[in-house]
């Protein structure tokens, strides 16, 4: 009803789109046409953080759907990015073939290490690329169904759902640190050979994987764009702001919430999809509850309910850690806690919540300049 | 279920609520008859607010009974249901969504499927403008329709909350201190305009003001300690001795 703020994509997202289609125009070029002694050349690694960076930037406006627009602080996201990070190593366990260690054609060499002889149920059909990526949306849309289902309608909010989505990305550590589970245990799964016949290290198939991590982010922009932009958007944002309010209305809070929870676990069941093949490994660690914690700093450091802000901050912060851990390792955990409480103290709404600040400021200083 | 059980269009007896041990409701009885207004008055903490949350379906009482057009049990029905059948409901606390324009705030309410499908993909009916230009025009807030709800005034807010309840276009609305915090002009309006509404819904309506429930002059019953302490026209019932003595002779 409001033409200003109801358009799909605004200015701010036209500048974000932009941005993505130019990095992953720019990036083929950098990296594959110009030689390689050339100044502006980008070395593969680049490519490869980039497109780590892209897809926390994918699980930062996943986050930022539930959280900054219908106000459920999850501190268990990561567990969603794991799951699809899993299905996605889980194919390319099944891509190595006979050339691991043990030569198994089926088993993978953790398996034959632990002396099993056939591949559980769970591997059943990974083998299949389009099975393998429905599993990565399906595997933790069913979780946060099932976890959603539980708590929103028992109207468990607050302070207490935080704890126990914190609760359930512990308990799947601890779950998939197990070798019984069949998941690796500790190690994980690592030693990928190739996706879709391209070998995952080369340095074509980092940067194929980049343009995908683009297309991801931009395509999760805006379906979560379409999304909030919508009277269900509308409806989002009023249980957010006053939930009984919208009860007495007659919607039911509980399947909005559900509906846009299952959305946000499936756009980071793919972010960590592809992540997994351009970090090469997938082990329990991902579903350390301190990852859910800092991918929430992403979104408030960008700037919590605004998608955008919540890329923009992923970006920010995981740069920043790339430097600190390269430099002053030991001080990282302090640099990222120091920074949430300064954004939570000074920049409520975050860097753009800033940048639209000095805009308004702008504008009000020459008042004329329109006319 | 199909036989009435009362004509009445609300019916509520012998509810009674308590909050650890504190009866908040003792044995409330109350009747409304469909297209009636009535206004209920009492003293802080007799039970009103209480009153409202059972019939939303907020509180579930501990006795009694509360049935809707004769034959919905509102003790077994959740705020979305009860919702759903007709029942609006406007907050003693002005509650709005904030972060949103006045516009949105009436389309969030307007009668409309409520399902999260017909949200995500349906298209507004084609008279979604024309109700919500008319409950602007009603509620004058038409030059505000784009302003944040939360940037309007006390009584601009009290006035949008009311408008939504039209928007949702109840069979029953009931409406907690409508007044609270309003000037005089405002208030006068206010009554004006719960007449308007009260043509063509049945109503009920807690104040305090006397100058207002003697403006909107329907009948009246006074809560006192979570039941009824009397009933009938203003008039009647401020010359009650009991009345008197609990309430208007502070
Ligand atoms: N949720 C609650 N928990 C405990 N006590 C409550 C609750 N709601 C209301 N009460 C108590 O019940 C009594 C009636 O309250 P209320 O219905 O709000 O009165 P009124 O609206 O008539 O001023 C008050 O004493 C109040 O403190
Ligand atoms: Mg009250």
């Amino acid at each position: 009803m409001n033409p200003a703020t109801d358009r799909l994509i605004d200015t701010r997202g036209y500048i974000f789109l932009a941005v993505l289609s130019a990095a992953a125009v720019l990036v083929p070029i950098l990296t594959l046409v110009i030689p390689d002694e050339s100044a502006f050349a980008m070395p593969p690694y680049l490519v490869a953080l980039f497109g780590k960076y892209l897809c926390f930037a994918l699980l930062a406006v996943a986050l930022d759907l539930v959280w900054g627009y219908c106000g459920i602080l999850s501190l268990g996201h990561g567990a969603f990015f794991a799951l699809g990070g899993y299905a996605m190593g889980m194919y390319l366990m099944r891509q190595i073939g006979t050339r691991g260690v043990y030569a198994h054609p089926v088993l993978p060499d953790f398996m034959v290490f632990l002396n099993w002889k056939e591949l559980p149920v769970a591997w059943w059909g990974f083998q299949s690329f389009p099975y393998a990526m429905a599993m990565v949306l399906l595997i933790p849309g069913l979780l946060a169904f099932i976890f959603g289902w539980l708590a929103f309608r028992s109207r468990v909010t607050g302070v207490y759902l935080s704890i126990i989505t914190q609760a359930m990305t512990y308990a799947l550590m601890l779950a998939f640190f197990r070798n019984d589970m069949g998941f690796g245990g500790n190690n994980g799964l690592t030693d990928f050979k190739d996706l879709l016949g391209f070998n995952v290290q080369a340095t074509e198939t980092r940067v194929a994987l980049f343009v995908a991590s683009c297309i991801a982010l931009g395509g999760g922009y805006l379906v979560a764009r379409a999304v909030v932009t919508s009277k269900f958007g509308k409806v989002v944002i009023a249980i957010r702001d006053a939930e009984s309010r919208t009860r007495f209305l007659g919607y039911r809070v509980e399947t909005y919430k559900l509906a846009v929870f299952v959305l946000s676990a499936m756009m980071a069941g793919l972010a960590g999809a592809l992540y997994v093949p351009q970090v090469g490994i997938i082990n329990p660690g991902e579903f350390s509850p301190a990852n859910s914690i800092e991918a929430v700093i992403w979104v408030a450091v960008g700037g919590r309910g605004t998608l955008v802000g919540a890329a923009l901050g992923a970006f920010m912060v995981n740069w920043g850690k790339t430097f600190f851990t390269g430099a002053l390792p030991e001080y990282w955990l302090f640099a990222l806690g120091g920074l949430f409480v300064l954004v939570t103290l000074f920049m409520p709404k975050g860097v753009i919540g800033l940048i639209d600040q000095y805009k308004v400021r702008r504008a009000s200083k020459k008042p004329t300049a329109e006319g | 279920m199909d036989h009435s059980v009362t004509t009445s269009l609300l019916y509520l007896d012998g509810v009674s609520v308590s909050f650890d041990g504190y009866k908040a409701l003792r044995g409330l009885s109350l009747t409304l008859a469909p297209g009636e207004m009535r206004a209920i008055i009492g003293p802080n903490g007799a039970g009103k607010t209480t009153m409202m949350d059972v019939i939303t379906g907020k509180t579930r009482p501990d006795e009694g009974d509360v049935l809707f057009g004769g034959t919905h049990d509102l003790t077994k029905l959740d705020e979305a249901q009860i919702a759903e059948l007709g029942i609006g409901r406007k907050f003693q606390k002005p509650t709005v969504f904030e972060s949103q324009s006045v516009d949105d705030n009436l389309l969030l309410a307007l009668k409309a499927p409520r399902g999260a499908l017909a949200t995500l993909f349906g298209k507004p009916a084609p008279d979604t403008r024309l109700r919500i230009d008319q409950i602007l025009e009603t509620t004058r807030l038409k030059d505000h329709r784009h302003r944040m709800a939360a940037d309007l005034s006390h009584g601009q807010k009290q006035w949008l909350e009311i408008g939504m309840l039209l928007a949702q276009d109840p069979k029953l609305l009931l409406v907690d201190e409508p007044v609270a915090g309003m000037t005089d002009a405002e208030t006068a309006q206010t009554a004006e305009l719960l007449r308007a509404i009260a043509v063509d819904h049945s109503v009920v309506v807690v104040e305090h003001d006397m100058t207002f429930v003697r403006d909107l002059g329907v009948k009246v019953t006074v809560l006192h300690e979570g039941a009824v302490l009397a009933e009938g026209p203003l008039d009647v019932v401020s010359a009650d001795p009991r009345v008197i003595e609990v309430y208007l002779g502070r």
